[in-house]
């Protein structure tokens, strides 16, 4: 898919909360054995989603040099929102100062909600309807003690600020979505952890859709991997990304800066975001990347981004590197008290 | 009584194939056994399959599976023996056609585990203990193999290693296997570093969760041209219960069956050429080993460990993997393994064959042993 007006990235903005948990404390409350990823982020008891979401926002305004209310739209995209009823999108519009000329909602579409968010205003500034529009990916997601999302599920997020193409730190060259309808993983109104289908989540559903999603946009566009400097996949654990990587024929060099899952854990809607993030912190103009997010469900939203020169003078302030390497360990009580996971 | 012989094979890959069914698998591998046998014909179906009822819901499997097959009206029943579904299917089978009462029986067994969580699958698999004795008190099928592999260790001064190496030693015959679950090697390091499923049981030392279909179409041996011939096919039971058992670590089963077997085709260990036994997990491999003859109580793990069962070794066993690597579904895999043992004595086995292999034995084992069946089959 190509916009009519060509569009870009006016600023980014990134997010991880402090505390973390790392896979051996979780194997020594079950006695279990696992470690899908070294350690996950976990909020504190003051923030969630739309605090994380904020954070990501102003950095992203703040880099851009954009007036706040000139942004005419505001999509959170989440699957941990604090209200059932109730946008997200409100609260952070309004905290950027982007209101009342604004359009905002909440996304959701599991772990792809985020790049909905940023597809969606890509389709706004790139039919001429709004000049910039900010498309965020934000989680504190829910892991049921002892289950095997216990180890990965995260807190975490990233915005992007869309606008014109001219301006921008990476241009959209050609973007693409890969949907269908597969029940890898579900969580019902009022229940409070999602459920899952084991290895079904797996092959029938991560691997299906991004690589669906991944050699479609290739073919379209004509590149090949080596055509990428850099390439960022969603990151539901540390092998998953890997593995699908080598599936497409992308390398460990190209998809290394955005690898940030083995140390944050599986951010849901902001992991592929806060991926490119990671990966815009370190690009050099020119630079070609390559993105595929995966959302359960299922589907995943593929684009190819070409860094652009003032990117060297728009990622000022703390980099995704500096909020993972921020941080304090909590051990398993500290934990659930931080998730709200103990009813007091 | 008539003498029987295989005259057709045929089974899927064993695997995950998340987009298709039970109906779907059977019929692929009942195709391929007909094709296989270039006739058609059959009288006669047998459904080998254990937990239909319990993972899709379906009885009628009989029924549904002619059906599947495109013969609706064939008489067809199921045929459920715990994890020894699919060799017991194939005795009655084979009953079927030495009696006289039919002439082309189809067999085939069939399971699809991966559209259920890992609980309901260990739950169903659990079913083939005792519920009132055993396995109402949540001891897992593998918790009980666990019992006889601590129980040899300290009986026999068995290392876990050394048993370990079962699992080892199917890796390596699955390697380029084209229907096998896990077609690669796996070290014993890295059987050994497994995460442990049920002490001192590793994960890597385990068949794992799978779906396929096998079938095999029988026929009287004088009508199958270059058939294999069974030259035996019995079955035996025990009690469920491992502690109502006299000494836990002889699975009476399957020495009973086996001796059967032996006696009915005039032969003995030594004269096998060809070998497959149940691996559900190592220590149930081991134990096979024994109670069959082809080792002495509490010297399998030894010969294992030493290579003897490797398939240049003198007693080639599991030669495409077996259940760990070949991969265990259920009901189908007792099918598998006759198949595999006629692949072996056609010497169509390429890399796999095993030279001059004249006589095949196929054991197919419920739960910790408490159904066994034993095959004998011979090239003529």
């Amino acid at each position: 898919m190509k916009t009519l007006i060509r569009v870009g990235i006016a600023g980014y903005g990134a997010y991880v909360p402090m505390y973390r948990l790392k896979a051996a404390e979780v194997n020594r409350m079950w006695g279990t054995s696992g470690e899908p990823v070294e350690e996950k982020a976990v909020v504190a008891l003051d923030e969630d989603t739309v605090t994380i979401a904020v954070e990501c926002a102003r950095q992203a305004v703040r880099r851009s040099g954009v007036d706040p209310a000139k942004i005419g739209a505001v999509y959170v995209g989440t699957e941990s929102k604090p209200y059932a009823v109730k946008p997200s999108g409100t609260i952070v519009a309004e905290a950027i100062g982007a209101t009342p000329s604004v359009s905002t909602a909440d996304m959701e579409f599991a772990c792809k909600a985020g790049t909905e968010a940023m597809q969606t205003c890509i389709g706004l500034v790139g039919s001429g309807m709004q000049k910039y529009a900010m498309g965020i990916g934000a989680d504190t997601a829910q892991g049921k003690p002892m289950d095997a999302l216990e180890y990965t599920a995260a807190c975490g997020g990233a915005a992007f600020l869309f606008g014109p193409a001219d301006e921008s730190v990476a241009e959209l060259e050609a973007s693409y979505s890969f949907v269908t309808d597969t029940p890898d993983f579900w969580r019902r109104p009022k229940e409070m952890y999602p459920r899952h289908g084991n290895r079904f989540t797996g092959e029938p559903a991560y691997f299906k859709h991004i690589t669906g999603a991944g050699n479609a946009l290739l073919a379209e566009t004509g590149y090949k991997p080596t055509d990428f400097k850099w390439a960022v996949f969603h990151q539901p654990n540390a092998k998953f990304p890997i593995n699908v990587a080598k599936m497409l024929g992308f390398g460990m060099d190209q998809i290394n800066p955005g690898l940030v899952s083995p140390v944050v854990g599986n951010t849901y809607a902001g992991s592929s975001p806060l991926g490119l993030a990671a990966t815009l912190d370190v690009a050099e103009p020119g630079d070609r990347i390559f993105m595929v997010s995966y959302g359960s469900g299922a589907g995943s939203d593929a684009f190819v981004w070409k860094v652009r020169d003032p990117i060297k003078h728009r990622r000022g302030g703390p980099k995704v590197k500096a909020y993972i390497d921020r941080k304090r360990y909590v051990d398993y009580a500290t934990y659930l008290r931080h998730r709200g996971q103990i009813i007091a | 009584m008539r003498k029987v012989a295989v005259a057709g094979i045929g089974f899927t890959k064993v695997g995950e194939p998340w987009e298709r069914n039970v109906k779907e698998l059977f019929a692929e591998a009942a195709s391929a056994a007909m094709k296989d046998a270039a006739h058609t014909e059959v009288e006669q179906l047998y459904v080998a399959n254990m937990m239909g009822a319990h993972l899709q819901g379906q009885i009628s499997m009989g029924a549904l599976m002619a059906e599947a097959i495109g013969r609706p009206g064939l008489p067809a029943v199921r045929i459920e023996a715990g994890q020894a579904s699919g060799g017991v299917a194939f005795h009655e089978g084979v009953k079927a056609v030495a009696s006289g009462l039919n002439d082309w029986v189809l067999v085939g067994g069939v399971e699809k585990m991966s559209d259920l969580l890992p609980e309901a699958v260990t739950t169903a698999l659990a079913g083939a203990e005792e519920q009132e004795y055993t396995a109402y008190t949540g001891v897992t099928k593998t918790g009980l193999s666990a019992i006889l592999h601590r129980l040899y260790s300290h009986e026999y001064g068995a290392t876990p290693e050394e048993i370990g190496w079962f699992a080892a030693r199917g890796h390596d015959n699955a390697v380029g296997v084209a229907h096998a679950q896990f077609p690669f090697k796996l070290s014993i390091e890295r059987v050994m570093a497994s995460p442990m499923e049920a002490d001192p049981i590793r994960m890597m030392e385990c068949a794992a969760v799978a779906d396929g279909a096998a079938a095999v179409l029988l026929g009287p041996a004088d009508k199958v041209a270059n058939g294999i011939e069974v030259a035996a096919s019995a079955v035996a039971t025990d009690h469920l219960s491992l502690a109502a058992r006299k000494n836990p670590l002889t699975l009476e089963a399957v020495r009973k069956a086996g001796a059967k077997a032996y006696e009915v085709a005039k032969v003995k260990p030594k004269d096998i050429d060809v070998l497959e036994v149940t691996d559900d997990t190592t220590i149930d491999g081991v134990l096979s080993l024994e109670d069959l003859g082809f080792a002495e109580k509490g010297r399998g793990a030894k010969l294992v460990a030493q290579g003897h069962t490797a398939r240049t070794g003198e007693i080639p066993t599991n030669n495409f993997g077996g259940l760990k690597a070949r991969g265990n579904p259920v009901g189908a895999t007792g099918l598998y393994q006759i198949a595999e043992t006629v692949i072996q004595l056609r010497g169509k086995a390429g890399a796999n064959q095993v030279p001059d292999a004249r006589i095949g034995m196929a054991q197919s084992m419920a739960g910790v042993g408490s159904t066994c069946s034993v095959a004998i089959l011979r090239r003529v």
